[in-house]
């Protein structure tokens, strides 16, 4: 079947993916198969790969055996193949990683008039909407370095929607804030929910997991232990694994 | 012994501190030239390149400056070619200049955090549109305040060339304390200009640190 952009049931899908730093194994034989507008969750402890997972599947980071395929494309060591589906997928990361020397505003303006082509004053348009829908539009003259943590956070996210990505990654958002900031920034991430974006989020929130996620994908060394939908997961996890990590982080 | 009075000697002194300038230009811009192509070798992720670009910059700075100077002058001739000390001093000043920019701009990219790259690369831009427009404006403003301060190196290496002959504002001052006798004099006038000419660009060097730093 020939592939139309937009057209696929499936946003994300993972076959047989492994992965090695050295000889040391991060990944190992992942199967997963996002469907379009999707809401996953992954958690797990720490070093059991959930953040490199969801770092192949934009390609920053490569994997050397099995296929990752996002929304029909199979991501390959072709650079051209990995720019093309980076445009359609965005990122949040845990330390924002906005650009200092540029402005919030620039910061949103800077990939749709490189990668897309649009005129300033259309990027701007673009911009001044997203920073509108997550709460920080008169901010935009500034710099990264002058706000908050919750409101850089909030800005990654909107400079990311400026591409409008068919999905967006989330790497531990929230791991990196103060607590107090933790819920502006899920607030952001439960509208985007609703409106039907298909979201692949690590995080050790719970309660957004609860609320938002259609899955959860509980992950401990470099495989997928267990998935279900958040009330069977936390109520009632099958794996002994998956039984140990709630019970440490739940108290 | 000629007579000359204390205003003689400081313009001819001056005089000769305009070929220290001269050199000081030929060496920081060629150096910088030079520099700018070692520098994208060094950290172009391909291993040839990278390991040539690394084994200039390691020989340049582990070789004293005098030593390369005599290299670039007496070398030449081993092979039948007469070469002015002119072209010798510019030729090893520009070869200094290069490794130690090369080396101070290397670092200053390397400082621009990974996820920089990364967010850059996230949002679909090509590697090129990474560096320029996000990883280079950064490292620029890392490495402006040592790429001033180390000018102030180049200006003083230019002393060295004197001893292969080429007459600048250390060479001057040592034949005139050989017909006027007074060397206190004479080499206190040599310092007051080679502090005239160094202290602004320490000096800026500093102010820079800070400008840019505070932003």
């Amino acid at each position: 079947m020939p592939h139309v952009p937009g057209t696929q049931e499936t946003a994300v899908k993972l076959v047989g993916v492994n992965k090695w730093y050295g000889k040391f194994q991060v990944l190992r034989n992942l199967n997963l198969s996002v469907a379009r507008g999707e809401r996953i969750v992954v958690c797990g402890p720490s070093g059991s790969g959930k953040s490199t997972m969801i770092r192949c599947i934009n390609g920053l980071e490569e994997h050397q055996e099995g296929r990752i395929l996002v929304d029909g494309t199979e991501l390959t060591d072709d650079g051209k193949i990995g720019d093309a589906i980076r445009r359609e997928v965005g990122m949040v990361f845990q330390h924002f990683n906005l650009f200092p020397h540029l402005t919030i505003l620039e910061n949103c303006t800077l990939a749709p008039m490189k990668v897309r082509g649009l005129s300033k004053a259309e990027a701007e348009e673009v911009a001044m909407h997203y920073l509108t829908r997550v709460r920080i539009p008169d901010q935009a003259g500034k710099y990264p370095g002058a706000l908050s943590g919750g409101q850089q956070q909030r800005v990654a996210i909107a400079r990311a929607l400026c591409m409008k990505p068919k999905i967006m990654l989330f790497d531990e958002p929230t791991s990196a804030l103060d607590p107090e900031m933790v819920k502006e920034v899920l607030d952001t991430m439960v509208g985007l929910a609703g409106d039907g974006m298909t979201m692949l989020c690590v995080t050790h929130e719970m309660g957004f997991a609860r609320q938002v996620a259609d899955r959860v994908i509980f992950m401990d060394k470099g495989e997928i232990v267990e998935e279900a939908p958040p009330a069977e997961f936390f109520d009632n996890p099958k794996n002994e694994r998956s039984r140990q990590f709630l019970a440490q982080i739940l108290h | 012994m000629r007579q000359f009075t204390d205003w003689q000697i400081t313009t001819l002194l001056l005089d000769a501190a305009v070929w220290t300038v001269v050199l000081s230009l030929i060496a920081f811009v060629g150096g910088a030239l030079l520099g700018l192509v070692v520098t994208v070798m060094r950290v172009s992720g391909k291993k040839p390149l990278e390991r040539l670009s690394a084994g200039f910059i390691a020989a340049v700075q582990s070789i004293p400056l005098l030593m390369l100077i005599f290299l670039c002058f007496f070398g030449p001739a081993v092979v039948g070619v007469e070469i002015s000390p002119w072209v010798a001093a510019a030729t090893a000043l520009i070869l200094f200049a290069a490794a130690f920019l090369a080396e101070i701009w290397r670092s200053s990219i390397q400082a621009v955090p990974r996820g920089q790259w990364e967010a850059g690369k996230a949002l679909g831009l090509r590697f090129l549109q990474v560096f320029r427009d996000i990883v280079a404006p950064q490292a620029l403003r890392l490495a402006v305040p040592p790429t001033v301060g180390f000018s102030v190196q180049v200006v003083k290496g230019t002393a060295l060339t004197s001893i292969i002959g080429f007459v600048e504002l250390t060479k001057a001052g040592t034949m005139l304390n050989n017909v006027t006798f007074r060397p206190f004099f004479v080499f206190a006038v040599v310092a007051l200009v080679y502090f005239a000419l160094c202290y602004p660009l320490s000096y800026a060097s500093r102010l820079l640190e800070r400008r840019l730093a505070s932003r």
